[in-house]
């Protein structure tokens, strides 16, 4: 939150439109998510000029009001409402924070037109405890009444909510910082606030030894200023605080905070007197401890670094003080310190401990040493101005800053082809100016050494780009396309593999969904027919999402259920998706689910799902992939699934994957699903050809044998097909029966046959001779009938 | 035979065509005048008995009326066919308006829809589509993304870690930019996309998803601009959102990326005018983009004094849920075959 009304006392802004500089500022990138100016309609400053008790309540009063304009009869429930308190009003019409509207009303009987408030209540302080216990806000007795409350209060301060990206909340999130982001802008100066005071004797060289024993310090500044008076906070720093959020305590805990909000640079104030006359900065030790603030007792460890008397610890670094030298009324002698620590150790601890604040947020960001050394002067001016403080002389510095200065040289061209426009070198001079980076020009080659103000600035081109480029304006890019030869582009070839399944998938019929990579272990459990384990994750947000799944197939059952209880009928789905197992071994797999109708028509009849139906998508799918007649299905038990509908699919002799129907115990349903991985079938298949029909006529022989009942279609095949040779080119199963005409462990199994040969036409004889083979073999290897015609 | 008993017999021809009702009466009269025993064939037998004289005259008589007969026959029977094919027509009339087979159509999910929309036209721009792992090594995540550890864009990130803080699931698909690299070792131009899933430690609701997917794009080769960036992403915009969309660039801050730009795009519903989808501003962001950083494109093994490039990257669910107006993330990741049926089509 920056206050506009703040930033004008480091830039001229008169006349400026805030309304239209957050645009501009916006569009220069940094975010200004909302423009804020505190004003409700109808709000008066009152003045209490009676208050009776409600005759009908044993807390509310019934008070007269005068406004300027009239006297309004109001009845009031805070405790400190009484005579001759002025007051904050809201009138009748008014609409508080909530959509509330001030209505005329009756309270238990006595009218009442208006309502005098909190402050929040008009939004403008948290609403708890302690506020609420406060009651109505008591204004000072030179408040005019009739005026608005808020311009009084100045709260009427335009106020800039940021929503600026991590690297520039470095020199954005304080006001001087955003003061020289606008004056780049609106090419203006910035003054430096006054940072002046006089210098008292003893010197801090007497009263102090500093030590930093830690490479997390690389600078630690302090200062002593005595005979310090805490009290209340002026005006304007009360005002300005609180309008960015931040509550007044006193003088003295307010000014480091204003210091902070100026330069960016958290402070922190020692009781000196209790502190004693040494500090050593060091890495804490394991299970070192230390109350702090707050009163919570916290146990450290050698990430963490501690500020200490040179024996125990008075406050963990950047994150919170120790109540050992806590500031506290009586206090009359602070030391200020001014420091810079790692910020990764201070996120660090930060978050370990649940310290999260303003301070400690700035110090993980880093800091500016050239204000980490202004501050300090600042909060001495401040407390010498506003706590009577006596400034001690001189100051303790350890100081290991690497001070080399950000450097780069570039050509003008460089910037115009990173950008792809024209900038002239005149245009270029212009945006280094307002951007206040010093800078030589030898022809047409800049040396440009960048402020240490703005940390996120790197000396090289990229980095000078954007800073020219979007001062120049991002507007002014033009559209263009990269210049490059030509190439062709496509699919890597895992990826034209999962292209090419989804698109016969989808040409199928079926339905392509995508679900949650982790699932949760009772889905991690089931359908695990190839043995893999899934991952845990080590710090799941959720038991339903702990699992990294190595099937699809739960995960497709899932969406079934929820389709199935939103009445849809028939559901055809499928999804391609990464897997892993507990040793990070990735495959892609396709699963696919059906159920219900294939096809559906009211008239003529419908083709359901069954074994054989999903069986002809898997082979269809094999097929347009280039491995026909390379696969074939071992039917086995399998988890979760029908124990006899279900079977291993095999591509040349890998098992890619399963089919079968889903066991009844897990969902009694009529659904069938396939499992393949893709992984599996990045084989090569053969180079596409084309073969020519034959041109003489084809043989057509019927056969029918009896067989046991568990014999398998395919055991009979591989006979016959043997028995066959090539010349037999086709053979299709055309009927089974069971029943009255076969034994009860018996089936009849009838085949086409078809004959061909691509050179000739086949003569009666030879076709009868294979044929005659045919039943032999069958007949005589399988022991099985020849069924009667 | 003479003139009257010709008369006379056409006379009864004509009557007996006269009650001839359908093709099989008139089959009827068929064998009555032209079998072996019919009439007209008798007629003609007898000419054995005519006198020589007679028989031209005789013959004559016997043609005239067998002719009479075969037009008339002829004529009828194509009409009496052409009623019966008619009839018979008729009778198979149905309603039309009943319903049809329904064949299942198979729909895309959705994202996967937009994905492929842009992958057609990027693959005709010479770039190709690439996949990477899901599981990653926080190496490629974010070290070599300029994300070395303790870097503060990673709190935002929010990771799920998988062993200690080497390896993860993907925060983003940058990590496959970054091995698209290491696989050319800064010898060869780059022109990719690589869209797919993602993840974040972010609680599932309306517009969060702890698994979502992204479209992120690189481009490496010599003197590749800001502009070129501009124009890129200006044609996939277009390409989803119509033609006179309008692209803006706003400055932004990634580490992977310097000069990085938020990308906004002028509001398809409204044009610019402001409605409830752009939150009154005309615009909406869509991407984060920029030229890639020379410590990236240092550190995958690309002089940056040599080699320029540009990154984008947009977020998928955030662009269906735009451009096909779904305000719920979790649609797409629990397909409800009722929504997801219209998908099966194609668009302009």
């Amino acid at each position: 939150m920056i206050n506009l009304e703040w930033v004008k006392d480091y830039i001229d802004l008169t006349d400026e439109d805030l309304e239209k500089l957050a645009v501009k500022i916006t569009e220069a990138g940094i975010n200004i998510e909302k423009v804020i100016t505190n004003s409700i309609p109808n709000l008066v400053i009152g003045k209490v000029i009676s208050c009776v008790d409600h005759p009908d309540s044993d807390h509310l009063h019934v008070c007269k009001v005068d406004i300027g304009s009239e006297v309004l009869n109001i009845v009031c429930g805070a405790p400190n409402v009484r005579t001759g308190l002025k007051v904050i009003v809201a009138k009748v019409g008014a609409i508080l924070p909530g959509d509330f509207e001030i209505k005329k009303s009756k309270i238990r009987g006595v009218e009442s037109c208006g309502m005098i408030c909190a402050l929040y209540e008009l939004g403008l302080e948290e609403k708890n405890e302690e506020t609420y216990a406060k009651g109505i806000h008591e204004l000072s007795d030179d408040a005019p009444i009739g005026k608005d409350p808020l311009t009084f209060l100045g709260l009427t301060d335009t106020l800039y909510e940021l929503d600026i990206h991590k690297h520039r909340n470095n020199d954005c999130y304080y006001h001087l910082g955003f003061a020289y982001e606008i004056a780049a802008i609106l090419n203006r100066k910035v003054t430096l606030p006054d940072l002046t005071f006089k210098e008292n004797l003893p010197s801090v060289e007497d009263m102090l030894t500093l030590t930093v024993a830690t490479k997390k310090c690389p600078y630690y500044s302090a200062r002593i200023v005595t005979d310090v008076e805490i009290g209340e906070s002026p005006d304007f720093i009360k005002k300005r605080l609180n309008s960015v959020g931040i509550r007044s305590i006193n003088n003295v805990v307010d000014i480091s905070n204003y210091v902070m909000l100026e330069f960016g640079q958290p402070l922190h104030f020692f009781d000196k007197d209790k502190l004693g006359t040494n500090i050593l900065v060091r890495d804490a030790k394991d299970k070192e401890e230390i109350i702090t603030l707050d009163g919570k007792k916290r146990l450290l460890s050698e990430d963490d670094i501690v500020i200490t008397d040179g024996v125990k610890p008075v406050c963990i670094a950047g994150v919170m003080g120790g109540e050992n030298t806590e500031v506290t009324p009586d206090t009359k002698t602070i030391l200020i310190e001014s420091a810079i620590f790692d910020p990764v150790s201070i996120r660090y601890t930060a978050s370990k401990l649940n310290l999260k604040s303003e301070a400690s947020i700035r110090y993980a960001k880093g800091l500016n040493y050239e204000y980490t050394e202004l501050a300090l002067q600042r909060a001495c001016h401040l407390l010498e101005k506003y706590a009577h403080a006596k400034v001690l002389t001189g100051e303790k510095v350890y100081d290991k800053i690497d001070k080399t200065p950000k450097v780069v040289t570039f050509k003008q061209e460089e910037i115009n082809k990173m950008l792809g426009i024209n900038i002239s070198l005149e245009d270029m001079k212009i945006e280094l100016g307002r951007l206040d980076f010093p800078f030589t020009l030898d022809n047409d080659t800049f040396t440009v050494t960048i402020p240490n103000r703005r940390l996120d600035v790197d000396p090289n081109v990229n980095d000078i780009a954007e800073e020219i480029g979007r001062l120049y304006g991002y507007q002014n890019l033009v559209s263009t396309l990269p210049i490059a030869p030509t190439k062709k582009g496509g699919y890597a070839k895992d990826v034209l593999l999962r292209k090419n399944v989804s698109k016969r998938l989808r040409s199928l019929g079926l339905n392509e969904t995508k679900t949650y990579t982790l699932v949760s272990k009772e889905m991690a459990s089931m359908f695990n027919y190839d043995n893999k384990r899934g991952k845990e994750l080590p710090n799941p947000m959720s038991q339903d999402k702990s699992v990294l799944r190595t099937t699809l197939i739960p995960s497709l059952l899932n969406i079934y259920n929820y389709n199935k209880a939103r009445h849809v009928e028939d559901i055809m789905l499928y999804e391609i998706s990464k897997v892993y197992d507990i040793e990070y071994n990735e495959e892609i797999k396709v699963a696919v689910l059906m159920k219900g109708r294939y096809l559906s028509n009211l008239v003529t009849t419908d083709v359901k799902v069954d074994f054989y139906l999903i069986k002809g998508i898997f082979e269809n799918l094999l097929d347009y992939l280039g491995f026909k007649n390379r696969y074939h299905l071992e039917p086995c038990k399998l988890p979760d699934v029908h124990p006899y509908i279900g079977a291993k699919i095999f591509l040349d002799k890998d098992m890619v994957g399963i089919i079968g129907k889903v066991d009844p115990s897990v969902n009694s349903d009529d659904i069938y699903i396939l499992e393949l991985s893709l992984t599996k079938l990045m084989k090569s298949s053969k180079p596409l050809k084309y073969k020519e029909a034959s041109k003489y006529p084809a043989v057509s022989k019927d056969i029918a044998f009896i067989v046991p009942k568990d014999m398998t279609s395919k055991e009979i095949e591989t006979v016959i097909k043997k028995a066959g040779g090539r010349l037999l080119s086709e053979i299709k199963v055309f009927d089974v029966y069971t029943g009255e005409h076969v034994s009860k462990d018996e089936k009849s199994i009838a085949y086409n046959l078809v004959f061909q040969n691509n050179e000739r036409t086949l003569t009666d004889e030879e076709v009868m001779e294979i044929f005659n083979n045919i039943v032999t073999k069958v007949t005589t290897t399988l022991n099985v009938k020849l069924r009667d015609k | 035979m003479n003139v009257l008993a010709l008369q006379a017999l056409k006379k009864e021809i004509n009557k007996d065509f006269d009650n001839v009702k359908d093709l099989k009466t008139l089959d009827e009269l068929r064998v009555k005048y032209l079998s072996k025993k019919g009439i007209i064939t008798e007629l003609n037998s007898k000419i054995k008995e005519i006198p020589n004289e007679e028989k031209k005259d005789y013959g004559m008589k016997v043609n005239e009326v067998r002719s009479y007969f075969n037009d008339k026959y002829d004529s009828l029977k194509t009409t009496l066919e052409k009623e019966a094919l008619e009839m018979k027509l008729a009778q198979e009339k149905i309603d039309l308006t009943l319903p049809s087979v329904k064949f299942k159509t198979g729909s895309p999910n959705i994202l996967e829809k937009l994905i492929e929309e842009v992958e057609e036209l990027l693959i005709s721009m010479g770039y190709d589509v690439l996949d990477g792992p899901e599981v990653e090594e926080d190496k490629y995540n974010f070290e070599m993304l300029n994300l070395p550890k303790g870097h503060p864009a990673r709190d935002a990130q929010d990771t799920f870690y998988l062993e200690n803080e080497e390896l993860l699931l993907r925060s983003q698909t940058s990590p496959v930019q970054v091995r698209a690299m290491l696989a050319k070792k800064g010898k060869e131009p780059i022109r990719m996309i690589c869209p797919g899933k993602t993840y974040r430690r972010d609680d599932d609701d309306a517009t969060h998803s702890h698994q979502f997917m992204q479209i992120e794009g690189l481009v490496v080769d010599k003197n590749i601009s800001l502009s070129d960036l501009k124009g890129t992403i200006d044609l996939i915009v277009k390409r989803l959102f119509g033609n006179d969309t309008i692209t803006r660039f706003r400055p932004s801050y990634y580490p992977f990326t310097e000069p990085s730009v938020e990308v906004d795009i002028s509001c398809f519903k409204c044009k610019g005018e402001g409605c409830n989808i752009c939150k009154n501003t005309g615009f909406i962001t869509v991407a984060g983009a920029g030229i890639v950083h020379p410590h990236v494109l240092e550190m995958a093994g690309y002089d940056p004094k040599e080699w320029t490039g540009f990154a984008f990257g947009f977020g998928a669910d955030r662009l269906a849920m735009l451009k096909y107006g779904i305000n719920d993330v979790r649609v797409f990741y629990n397909t409800d075959l009722r929504e997801t049926k219209d998908f099966d089509r194609v668009e302009e």
